[in-house]
């Protein structure tokens, strides 16, 4: 491929990429009101325009107008820092996940992922773990003992649940043999999806999800009731948006990382055989990974509108004396299964 | 001790099983519990379109009738203001002047009648004590305002228009006019049409 073409590929396919995550991650707002509404027997916003469509252009244009507060006891610099280091790292992770498979155009090949980094996993996990640092300093900056608490909740809460998520993904690795989103995703056609093969690794990824999201039951940092907003108290305006909006697009990530890894990413059973065009196949991928996502970020909602709040000592139980061990003993059971021929062959020596 | 109702239950601590220490089947059933009420119908009215039908006997804004000739029926009496608990009523009276018949029922008449909507508990007690079926309480509500003088309402608000009467008919069926002539009951007490009645009635 011709560089200048690639770079400007490459460029468009960025901007396309972080578009629609700000459309994904501003449309969840509305869809979360909506379903909480919904799950709770009310029909919710329904006054901006049809069925309250544009209730999301609202919500932006009160962050916008909102009085900014920058408390005078609170580190100005650090306090900034926070929301756009949390929006930073929330928009980072969509590098490298694999959108779909590549478009063939003139015989030249356009790959649907940004970037098909040979450590794509680790990449992420780090983008991840950087997240907690925009909510730790938020909460530290403010000088307020709420948002104090708030980010100390944060931070312990992102670090006990990472080491669990990290060691369900090390079982993943086991059996896919490679740290690349797009050959992680790739191995999974047809009905090979890792889910059936990883199920409690599935599980207990999904639980460090939305731990890793502070989305309920894992809410702890910023809980209303005992925090009043935890580490984003102090904050106003559209900073205060950033920070729910990271939020959001954290939680879109989240669904296209839970999709990719465990649930087939861009691929669907049986559409191979009746579609044979490999641009149609892509575009349709791009399709069923957006269905997939959308019916995580439903089951985020879902489980935030059902299921109380965690108290702090039974999530640090749940997360160093349940979801630790079984991680470890989701190694051990894939090593053995991986292994099973040695096994066998040194026990019927 | 009796219990009062049928619905205690005596709490039990039980060691919780393996299968309720994983939570999971009962996070799956609460989940099912929550997605089954994202079908039901919604009980929402939707407001400004979509109104709640009140009951003919709803207790809102007042209203201060005219009688069959266009007359105030108000003379300023003031066994409203006597009853009101939350004394929300004011009133000065004057004397009607000669010429003024068709204005005024009676030879008293209320030249100021004020009503302080941010005090009325709209209990009815007024309208009970009225005994000239001046003042009623209305189907109407008493409309929000930005400041607290405008909610005192005046005879200009108060006072029926003689071209569009405020329709009572709900309120005042014929056994509520009957009901109303003893003044001996409450409004916790049911009248009985057959029951004698030895008290002097009204008037």
């Amino acid at each position: 491929m011709v560089f200048s073409t690639y770079i400007i590929y490459k460029a468009i396919l960025v901007l396309a990429v972080f578009a629609v995550t700000l459309l994904v991650a501003t449309y969840s707002t509305y869809a979360e009101r909506k379903i909480a509404a919904f799950l709770q027997d009310r029909i919710g916003p329904d006054r901006a325009g049809p069925f309250g469509i544009l209730q999301p252009l609202a919500d932006a244009v009160k962050m916008f107008m909102k009085e900014e507060m920058i408390p005078s006891v609170s580190n100005k610099w650090l306090f900034i820092l926070g929301p756009s280091l949390a929006m930073l790292t929330a928009c980072l992770t969509g590098v490298v996940i694999p959108w779909g498979k590549s478009l063939f155009i003139d015989g030249q090949e356009f790959s649907l992922q940004i970037t098909d980094l040979n450590i794509g996993v680790l990449y992420l996990f780090s983008v991840v773990s950087m997240g907690v640092y925009g909510i730790m300093i938020g909460g530290w900056a403010s000088n307020n003992k709420y948002s104090l608490l708030g980010g100390i909740r944060a931070s312990s809460q992102m670090i006990s649940y990472e080491v669990a998520m990290g060691l369900s993904i090390i079982a993943l690795v086991m059996t896919t043999g490679t740290l690349s989103m797009k050959e992680i995703a790739a191995q999974q056609h047809g009905w090979h999806w890792n889910v059936l093969i990883q199920p409690l690794g599935c599980l207990i990824f999904i639980i460090c999800a939305f731990a890793e999201t502070n989305r309920a039951p894992f809410d702890l940092p910023e809980c209303e009731t005992e925090l009043v907003g935890g580490y984003h108290t102090e904050y106003s305006s559209m900073k205060l948006g950033f920070f729910l909006f990271a939020e959001y697009i954290n939680m879109f990530i989240s669904s296209a990382v839970i999709s990719t890894f465990y649930f087939g990413g861009y691929n669907m059973p049986f559409v191979g055989r009746w579609i044979h065009d490999p641009n149609m196949l892509a575009i349709l991928g791009v399709v069923f990974l957006f269905v997939k996502i959308s019916f995580f970020i439903f089951f985020f909602m879902w489980v935030r509108w059902t299921l109380p709040r965690f108290r702090y000592d039974q999530l640090m139980n749940l997360g160093w004396k349940i979801l630790i061990p079984l991680s470890i003993l989701n190694i051990v059971i894939t090593g053995a299964w991986m292994m099973r021929g040695e096994i066998i062959q040194l026990f019927t020596k | 001790m009796q219990a009062l109702t049928n619905r205690s239950k005596v709490v039990s601590k039980k060691e919780m099983t393996f299968m309720e220490r994983m939570y999971l089947p009962a996070i799956f059933g609460g989940m099912m519990i929550t997605f089954s009420h994202f079908f039901r119908r919604k009980p929402t009215i939707k407001y400004p379109e979509q109104k709640r039908e009140f009951s003919g006997v709803y207790r809102g804004q007042h209203v201060l009738k005219r009688d069959e000739k266009g007359a105030e029926r108000c003379t300023a009496c003031g066994l409203c203001a006597v009853a009101c608990p939350a004394e929300a009523i004011t009133m000065v009276s004057a004397e009607r002047k000669p010429g003024e018949e068709n204005l005024y029922r009676e030879e008293k008449y209320a030249a100021k009648y004020e009503i302080n909507m941010l005090r009325c508990i709209f209990c009815g007690d007024c309208e009970e004590a009225c005994p000239k079926e001046a003042i009623f309480l209305t189907d109407r509500q008493v409309s929000v305002y930005g400041q607290r003088k405008s909610f005192i309402y005046g005879k200009d608000v108060l006072v029926e228009s003689k071209d569009s009467p405020i329709d009572l008919a709900k309120r005042q069926t014929s056994s509520v006019k009957e009901f109303k002539l003893h003044k001996e009951f409450g409004h916790n007490q049911t009248y009985d049409k057959n029951k004698k009645v030895n008290a002097g009635g009204h008037h």
